[in-house]
């Protein structure tokens, strides 16, 4: 439980960090960049190094590359689907986590599993 | 297009949508380490790259361009869905920058001092992010050089237009 209320902080505190500088600039394209921030992976990096050693965060960012790939698809189909489909924002986005769970998957099965 | 630090955003901000991306970030966070110890690191791992944010930060963009609009007394319901899908645009480069991160603290993490590791591989993430953006801004604004009258709403959205 204290794990876990630590996660939450931590992982917390550095999505709202990098979500504030986003906040700042403009124009808004470049603002986005910062929602692809490494900000989940930088608090569970770190918490996994300190708890299971190095070892283990590194397979950890090895399979985040897979993540990584099928975030870039997440984003640019539901950026497509907002601005030319003309879908709502709430359900392009919620929607697109579906894409986003088969494509990380389907990537885990094909090339780790 | 200049980059500008514009602080008038922030004014705008309401402490509920600060505290909404805490809990988003927070949740997935304590989720990535859960399933992690449930089905090992190799599948955890997919979770580092989850887009924890997009849906929370582009519905609130979305209502936040909408109600600006509003108020001028225009329709803006359109406006905040080119705002909002505009963002996730940009972070669509930001995960090239995702995918450089992972290639570097994948090999790197087990030799080096981990602190080093996430700087560098932090630095690097930006840096490939923004040569992207970079890079799309200088086709776009040659492609519109050539073609002014052609995709405008693809290249440009309503949002950036000055």
């Amino acid at each position: 439980m204290k794990d876990i209320l630590f996660r939450i902080i931590i992982g917390g505190a550095v999505v709202s960090g990098f979500s504030l500088i986003g906040e700042l600039l403009k124009p808004k394209s470049f603002a986005g960049l910062f929602g692809a921030a490494p900000s989940v992976s930088l608090a569970t990096l770190a918490l996994a190094v300190m708890k299971e050693g190095k070892a283990y965060a590194s397979i950890e960012a090895r399979s985040m590359l897979l993540g990584s790939i099928a975030f870039i698809i997440y984003a640019a189909v539901i950026s497509r689907w907002m601005m030319h489909r003309r879908m709502q924002v709430l359900t392009a986005t919620t929607v697109g986590l579906g894409l986003w769970l088969v494509c990380a998957f389907g990537l885990w099965y094909v090339v780790l599993r | 297009m200049k980059i500008k630090v514009d602080t008038s955003g922030l004014k705008n901000s309401k402490w509920y949508e600060f505290a909404l991306r805490f809990s988003f970030g927070g949740a997935v966070t304590a989720f990535a380490g859960l399933i992690a110890k449930r089905y090992g690191p190799e599948v955890g791992g997919l979770f580092l790259a989850f887009p924890a944010i997009v849906p929370a930060t582009a519905t609130l963009i979305k209502k936040r361009e909408q109600q600006k609009k509003e108020r001028a007394g225009y329709e803006g319901a359109e406006r905040g869905r080119a705002a909002a899908a505009v963002d996730v645009a940009g972070a669509a480069m930001g995960g090239f920058g995702l995918v450089a991160f992972s290639l570097i603290v994948w090999p790197k993490l087990p030799a080096w001092k981990t602190p080093v590791v996430l700087a560098i591989a932090t630095g690097v993430w930006f840096l490939v992010a923004f040569s992207i953006w970079q890079l799309r801004e200088v086709l776009c604004r040659r492609l519109r050089a050539h073609r002014p009258n052609v995709l405008t709403h693809t290249l440009r959205s309503p949002v950036d237009r000055p």
